[in-house]
């Protein structure tokens, strides 16, 4: 039993959990569900018996506190609820890690939506912890109740989860009996919720931690201690959502499940009575398709970001032709022009009898306002028809806008983002308009050391003479990035030569310290 | 001997057709220099044609210095938060670069393709779809017909295109072939007014337009895209900083 769960008298103090550890059992030893041999779900195995303890921790205001420990820490006495600090102080070598709860409630999402595709109509995820199924009716295929917990707990043992199961007549009761049952499955008999759960503790019951105090103060530990008690002087004390809470585990009142809706992708499908073959045809195909889907798409408010085509031969290959928009659109000129660009990679072969066309990722699209030139002068200002086409013809990699780093090097400065970003702009440090690919050392460079620009060089086999310079610009490297680069220094200097051309060079080296640098000089940009 | 003056209706009419045939441009974007717009045809550049710019020289610098007028031109062009395409087949822009000539990154869309026929079916998508600022390709060889499209698709689309012709072969101009652009510049980059103390002043283009429909060629010297895209005049002899002590140390 958590320490946590207990009412708050007769939890341990800090000084008992203190003491724990030294009462703690050996961690050879089983844990309890091994001991009681309830199925593989509970199997110790010695993999997490040897491995270091581990426990997720949140942070509260100016405290950690734990909020979930795997077995072996629960067998070492910690536990949700604990300070982190004391946590570290009891177990030496404590695996902390941050809680990720919306990481949880993600994988939850997933699995209340698998339920739906595979086993009920209806499930919902109850809380952070749990997932609620409507198994009305349901059971019976998969052989019943029982063997449903079993694949159940071995669906989520396969997952890497552990797994507690209670069927029961009412929600609240096997939302108890999951969480404080001595055994990982349990299942209630129609009609025996009251049974079932007046043993458990009152918290059992998802009472307000107020309601909690107060019936500890007045030394009602169990569910089954409510059950006699009158209900109106109950109410003035601990509460009316304690009687509603209360009433709703025992199947007086209603708790219903508001099921999760999967997401079906919109679809459009067309069976052809004679396969086809020429470009004319598909075309045809293509529009009337696309026609279908932006019904299905517009009846939901949708607009499509992603599009499957599939188009079955006759001999059964299926070929897909797959792309994206850079916005959900629902404008069958721009879907069918895109479509267009793609489908002559298809090989028709002997003819195509069935084409698909799925909408596989949708993103909400209603109305959007005007802007507020009321569409008056200026260019339309969406570009995502045109980074469609655009990217449909050299991909979307070779789209790009490019966006400032924080890097004082230059060839970091830069980096490539997408087409429908708005980046920033730079620092007013001159720069040149073009910069080579990698920085080309210039061979006889006569230059005073250590900060005077060059007077004469060579590059490309050509002699330049120096006729104004301006720097040094100092970059230093970045020594978090590599070994290499942490006495290292770049002195910038801007020149311009006789011929009226401003180059960008840079020497390795500040000219006094060895380390920064070779004082070799290499030409990096060129300036307009 | 003229007896009978021609009726008002019919000059009027033939007004009409000659401004028929004239009125194919768009809007045209003025330099703000008077000596270069008193020398277009239509006192600035045609906001729906095509445009070509070269360096006068294969050498790297005359080559950043056209970029840069590209860059300042296409700036002007789409100054109204209009977008620019830039369509490259080998990637060497430095955008900071680019931003200290007026084209902020975020309304700069670079595209990189693999070859010269890519990017010139990038840049007449980007002019039909009439929704661009402005677009700038950089192509090596382009044939006549080419161009030719690239005019007509600028029409079409209401966009101005920028063609920067990069040279190939280091003895034949870019500008020498056949081209239906409406201008052609030439850029070289030139010495910079000496300054009274170290360091480099503004620099200077030589600009030289080639060919213009309509009108005849010229040359300048101008000073570079301030961080708008707008050229300047050299100030007059009268009016430059003392550079005596500069020009003596750079005779000896």
């Amino acid at each position: 039993m958590q320490a946590s769960s207990l009412p708050r008298h007769q939890q341990p103090s800090m000084r008992e959990l203190g003491r724990r550890f030294e009462a703690a059992p050996p961690p050879f030893r089983g844990t309890r569900s091994a001991e009681a041999g309830e199925g593989p779900a509970h199997a110790v195995t010695a993999a997490w018996t040897w491995a270091r303890p581990r426990i997720l921790v949140e942070t509260v205001g100016q405290r950690e506190i734990v909020t979930a420990a795997c077995p072996s820490a629960r067998e070492l006495g910690l536990g949700p609820g604990m300070v982190a600090a004391q946590a570290r102080a009891l177990v030496p070598g404590l695996d902390v890690h941050p809680a990720q709860p919306e990481l949880d409630r993600a994988l939850l999402d997933r699995l209340a939506l698998h339920a739906v595709r595979a086993w009920t109509p209806t499930a919902q995820v109850s809380d952070s912890q749990a997932l609620w199924l409507d198994l009305t009716g349901t059971t019976h295929l998969f052989g019943g109740e029982e063997d449903f917990c079993r694949r159940l707990i071995g669906f989520c043992r396969r997952l890497g989860l552990t797994a507690r199961v209670a069927i029961a007549g009412t929600a609240g009761a096997a939302h108890a009996l999951a969480r404080f049952a001595t055994r990982p499955v349990v299942i209630v008999p129609p009609g025996g919720e009251v049974a079932a759960i007046a043993p458990l503790p009152l918290a059992a019951l998802r009472l307000s931690p107020e309601a909690l105090r107060a019936a500890a103060r007045f030394g009602l530990d169990s569910v089954g201690d409510l059950l006699p008690m009158p209900r109106g002087p109950l109410a003035r004390r601990l509460g009316m959502a304690t009687i509603t809470r209360l009433d709703q585990a025992i199947g007086r009142a209603a708790e219903p499940i508001t099921g999760v809706v999967p997401f079906e992708a919109p679809v459009a499908e067309r069976r052809l009575l004679e396969p086809i073959g020429t470009a004319d045809s598909i075309a045809l195909v293509i529009g009337d398709l696309v026609g279908d889907l932006i019904e299905a798409l517009r009846a939901r408010g949708l607009g499509a970001r992603a599009l499957d085509l599939m188009l079955q031969r006759v001999d059964g290959t299926e070929q897909h032709v797959i792309f994206g928009t850079a916005r959900a659109t629902r404008d069958a000129r721009h879907l069918i022009r895109l479509l267009g660009l793609r489908v002559d990679t298809v090989d028709p072969g002997l003819g195509i009898e069935v084409m698909r066309l799925t909408a596989t990722r949708a993103d909400a699209l209603d109305a959007v306002p005007l802007a507020a030139t009321f569409g008056g002068d200026g260019k339309p200002d969406d570009l995502a028809p045109l980074i469609d086409q655009l990217s449909a013809r050299i991909g979307s990699a070779a789209l790009f806008k490019v966006a400032p780093v924080e890097s004082d090097v230059p060839e970091r400065a830069v980096a490539r983002v997408g087409p429908l970003e708005s980046p920033t702009g730079w620092s007013r440090w001159r720069r040149p308009a073009r910069l080579l690919r990698r920085p080309e050392l210039l061979h006889n460079v006569v230059a005073l050391l250590p900060d005077a620009a060059p007077r004469r060089f060579s590059w490309r086999g050509k002699a330049h003479v120096i006729v104004a310079g301006d720097g040094p610009e100092r970059v230093f490297g970045e020594w978090w990035r590599r070994d290499g680069e942490v006495w290292a220094v770049r002195d910038y200097y801007q020149i311009e030569d006789a011929d009226g051309g401003r180059y960008w060079i840079f020497r390795r080296g500040d000219g006094v310290d060895g380390t920064t640098g070779d004082l070799s000089w290499h030409l990096h940009g060129v300036f307009g | 001997m003229l007896t009978a003056t021609p009726p008002q209706e019919q000059i009027a009419c033939l007004h009409v057709q000659l401004a028929a045939t004239q009125v194919s441009g768009g809007p045209s974007l003025a330099f703000g220099i008077d000596r270069i717009d008193d020398r277009l045809a239509d006192h600035g550049l045609d906001g729906h044609a095509l445009h070509e710019v070269a360096a006068a020289s294969p050498a790297l610098s005359d080559d950043a210095a056209a970029t840069l007028f590209l860059a300042g031109l296409a700036a002007r062009f789409a100054a109204a938060a209009g977008t620019v395409l830039w369509a490259v087949t080998r990637f060497d822009l430095y955008a900071p670069g680019l931003d200290q000539a007026g084209l902020s990154p975020d309304h700069l869309l670079f595209s990189e393709a693999r070859e010269d026929n890519e990017v010139l079916a990038l840049a007449e998508d980007g002019l039909r779809s009439g929704t661009l600022g402005a677009v700038v390709a950089e192509v090596g060889r382009i044939s006549m017909t080419a161009t030719r499209r690239l005019q007509l698709a600028a029409a079409e689309g209401r966009t101005p295109m920028l063609l920067f012709r990069r040279w190939r072969r280091r003895a034949l101009c870019p500008l020498s072939e056949p081209s239906s652009a409406t201008t052609r510049w030439r850029i070289r980059s030139v010495a910079s007014q000496p300054l009274g103390h170290a360091g480099i002043g503004r620099p200077r283009w030589e600009v030289e337009l080639v060919r213009q429909r309509n009108g005849n060629p010229f040359s300048l010297t101008l000073e570079a895209c301030d961080d708008t895209g707008r050229l300047a005049l050299p100030a007059p002899a009268r009016h430059r900083a003392a550079g005596a002590d500069r020009a003596a140390a750079r005779a000896a």
